[in-house]
């Protein structure tokens, strides 16, 4: 510390009192004290004496000369005692004189502490440790300081070790035996309980809302269809919803187009029933009646409706409905149109698209997929609309250049092809029915052209180019789609018109016509004649094959009735002939067999259609093996049949 | 929208058909034909049993979802149409 060396020496020089040897002590404590003091005196004492010099003398300072001020004294430091006396004297009894003791103590006692700390190995703190029975390295342990610093680490690792030994070994806490005092209560805790409770959110109203038109039903004062429901995905299940409700019912018919059976055909010798199921009918087509039926192949649930009238002076619009059995309640879709509609038919592959011909004469094609209430494709006068009823529309194969296409049939004599080329409805006309003979383009002809009136057409299953036009005078033409100018063959069918022309579905050269002189015949397309004739006393409207045999046939009268025939039981009169209808004066104006299940649907002339389930004995299968027999079966009984008649062939009108 | 109007009503004029409730997301009813306090409990009750059904339906199989559930009990059908956003519920009692 250079200022207390520089203070003492300058000290020195100022002349201060110097003391002797032994008193240097305290001088230095003395110089050291005011040192401080100076020093005390901030930071600006330090620089005052790094670059002042101002001296202070005291007023008692010794004078003394300037060769008296730089002598050099030499000062000594001692380890003596100041305080201890120099000179003790003591009697010597021995020598009987006074003695002055040579050594005098010179220790200066400044402060005496006893500890209470007990070596460990003294009797005592083995007394003590006997006692408390404390094991080793506890506090009791003295540790004197001057030992070295590790084992008071050590002492200090051990304790904690020894605090957790001890509180494994959960040995007493050390405590002082005099103060310490443990005292200590537990208050009673209440134990706590959690008691919450959730309340019911109050119901909202919703008032940012799009208000929908009320009726008296639907109580919805409090309550607004919120303008971000999805309508469209509530369409759709609430079609389903309508459909179970609707399922709900009419249980009971469900359940009987599924399973029922009529046990009693056992017993009814070869006599069949038809059960009635749904009935269908549309609020806004009540004055129409059902002038065409169609089942749709894909789904065969839904079946095509076409509505008008077949009376001349009560024409006016028209409808075409879809129902499905899902639903008896209501229409799937529902098409106004402006005139009646005469003919329906629905594509095979393409189920949503149907043609339908108008008694006004245009044919036109709805697409179901689409939106809206307008046909895709409609013809006109100038794209060669017929100038006559159309009779019937039938879906064909498509062309070449695959163009959906149809033929329609119409009163004007005319059967055109329509093909749908993009936007537009391309016509041709395949050909021009005559009385006396096809007529050509040309006018070669000498005779008087009179035109015949096609009241029906069928084309063939397997043969694409053959089909068959019913008339109005009542004969049946076999025509080739190819030959424009000829029949291929001409057949007197009827004294009236014929109403419907089929080709069977399994046998290829059988066909069956029905017209309103009350008659059914069955044909054989290569024989000139019927091969049957059955008379079922009524206009008969409609007539259909089925799907499932080859000698089962139905068709419905005016009276009323449906009849059902299936030539392998009975070759002479109907296995079933049901009244279908309730009131008396319903005219049966249409006949459709479903393609899948055993049943039928009729349509009448008050704009109902009634679903009827076929008994078993209505659906029996030709008795011939499985398999590939099948067709073969029918054709070897007609060919059978064919045989028999022929001899009967004189009296044309067989029996009922 | 107007389509969706008709077939509720007509589903409303079918034989039977005590009442048609749509309840949406939040479990409150926005459009019925029965009495407000019908209403709310069935709403009620009818979103914890959709619940449990599609998370059953859920857990057998992930992938699945719940589309349609109908209770047929002694005294009528409930048919109910779950959906993200709203719920349709139809009562019919058929034998009426």
């Amino acid at each position: 510390m250079p200022p207390p060396n520089n203070n003492v020496a300058a000290i020195g020089r100022k002349g201060s009192v110097v003391q002797k040897a032994p008193g240097a002590k305290p001088t230095k404590a003395a110089n050291k004290k005011k040192d401080e003091e100076e020093g005390v005196d901030g930071g600006d004492g330090w620089d005052d004496w790094t670059h002042g010099k101002a001296l202070i003398k005291p007023q008692d300072q010794l004078e003394l000369t300037e060769t008296e001020l730089k002598e050099e004294i030499t000062r000594i430091l001692t380890a003596n005692n100041p305080h201890a006396p120099q000179n003790i004297v003591r009697y010597s009894f021995k020598e009987r004189s006074f003695k002055s003791t040579s050594v005098v103590d010179q220790m200066a006692v400044h402060f005496v502490l006893e500890g209470s700390l007990l070596h460990q190995d003294s009797d005592e703190a083995r007394r003590l440790r006997a006692k408390e029975g404390l094991s080793e390295g506890t506090k009791t342990h003295s540790e004197p300081d001057e030992e070295k610093p590790e084992t008071p680490e050590a002492g200090e690792e051990d304790r904690p070790d020894s605090a957790a030994s001890k509180t494994d070994k959960k040995e007493p806490k050390i405590t002082n035996q005099f103060n310490f005092s443990e005292r200590a209560s537990q208050t009673l805790n209440n134990p706590l309980r959690e008691r919450s409770c959730q309340t019911e959110p109050p119901p909202r109203n919703v008032f940012s809302a799009t208000a929908s038109q009320e009726n008296s039903d639907m109580k919805c004062s409090y309550c607004l269809i919120p303008s971000s429901l999805k309508m469209g995905k509530l369409s759709k299940k609430s079609t389903i919803l309508e459909r179970m409700v609707n399922q709900n019912t009419f249980d009971d018919v469900a359940q009987d187009f599924k399973y029922f059976e009529d046990g009693s055909d056992e017993f009814r010798d070869k006599e069949g029933t038809l059960l009635p199921l749904w009935k269908f009918h549309y609020d806004k087509a009540k004055r129409l009646s059902v002038t065409a039926l169609c089942w749709n192949k894909k789904y065969q649930d839904l079946f095509a409706v076409g509505m008008g009238s077949y009376d001349f002076s009560k024409q006016g619009r028209g409808m075409l409905v879809f129902y499905s059995l899902k639903k008896s309640a209501f229409p799937e879709y529902t098409y106004p149109t402006p005139s009646g509609v005469l003919c329906l038919d629905i594509h095979e592959q393409h189920s949503y698209l149907v043609a339908v011909g108008f008694y006004d004469g245009c044919v036109a094609v709805y697409n179901l997929q689409e939106e809206g209430l307008e046909p895709v494709y409609k013809s006109t006068a100038k794209t060669g609309k017929h100038t006559d009823p159309v009779w019937q529309v039938c879906w064909q194969n498509d062309d070449l250049d695959s163009n959906h296409n149809f033929y329609s049939v119409s009163s004007d004599g005319r059967v055109v092809s329509w093909t749908l080329v993009k936007n537009e409805l391309v016509f041709t006309d395949i050909i021009r029915l005559s009385v006396n003979g096809a007529v050509s383009e040309g006018p070669e002809d000498a005779q008087q052209p009179s035109i015949a009136s096609g009241t029906s057409f069928d084309f063939h299953k397997q043969i694409d180019y053959l089909f068959l036009v019913g008339t109005e005078e009542g004969k049946i033409h076999k025509c080739s789609k190819t030959y424009s100018s000829q029949f291929l063959e001409t057949y007197v069918a009827h004294s009236m018109a014929v109403d419907a022309v089929k080709w069977n579905h399994f046998h290829p050269k059988v066909f069956i016509s029905c017209s309103s002189d009350w008659t059914v015949k069955i044909w054989d397309h290569t024989i000139n004649t019927p091969m049957f004739t059955f008379d079922l006393n009524a206009a008969v409207g409609d007539v259909a094959w089925s799907p499932y045999s080859s000698t089962v046939f139905a068709a419905v009268t005016t009276d009323g009735t449906v009849h059902v025939f299936d030539l392998d039981i009975n070759k002479y009169e109907a296995i079933c002939q049901q009244l279908a209808v309730g009131k008396k004066k319903t005219k049966l104006t249409h006949i459709e067999f479903n393609p899948i299940h055993p049943i039928i649907i009729v349509g009448d002339d008050r704009g109902y259609v009634t679903s009827l389930k076929l008994s078993p004995n209505l659906r029996k299968k030709p008795k011939a093996k499985k398999g590939q027999e099948l067709p073969k079966g029918p054709e070897v009984e007609v060919a059978k049949m064919e045989k028999l008649l022929s001899l009967l062939r004189e009296p044309e009108q067989s029996t009922v | 929208m107007a389509e969706v109007e008709e077939t509720l009503k007509r589903i409303q004029g079918q034989k039977g058909v005590q009442g048609i409730i749509i309840v949406n997301s939040e479990g409150i009813p926005i459009k019925t034909t029965l009495d407000y306090p019908s209403t709310v409990q069935y709403a009620g009750l009818i979103q914890q049993l959709v619940m449990m059904a599609r998370s059953t339906v859920r857990e057998i199989d992930p992938q699945n979802d719940l589309t349609f559930l109908r209770v047929r009990s002694k005294k009528n059908e409930i048919m109910i149409a779950p959906d993200k956003d709203y719920f349709l519920i139809v009562i019919q009692n058929p034998s009426d």
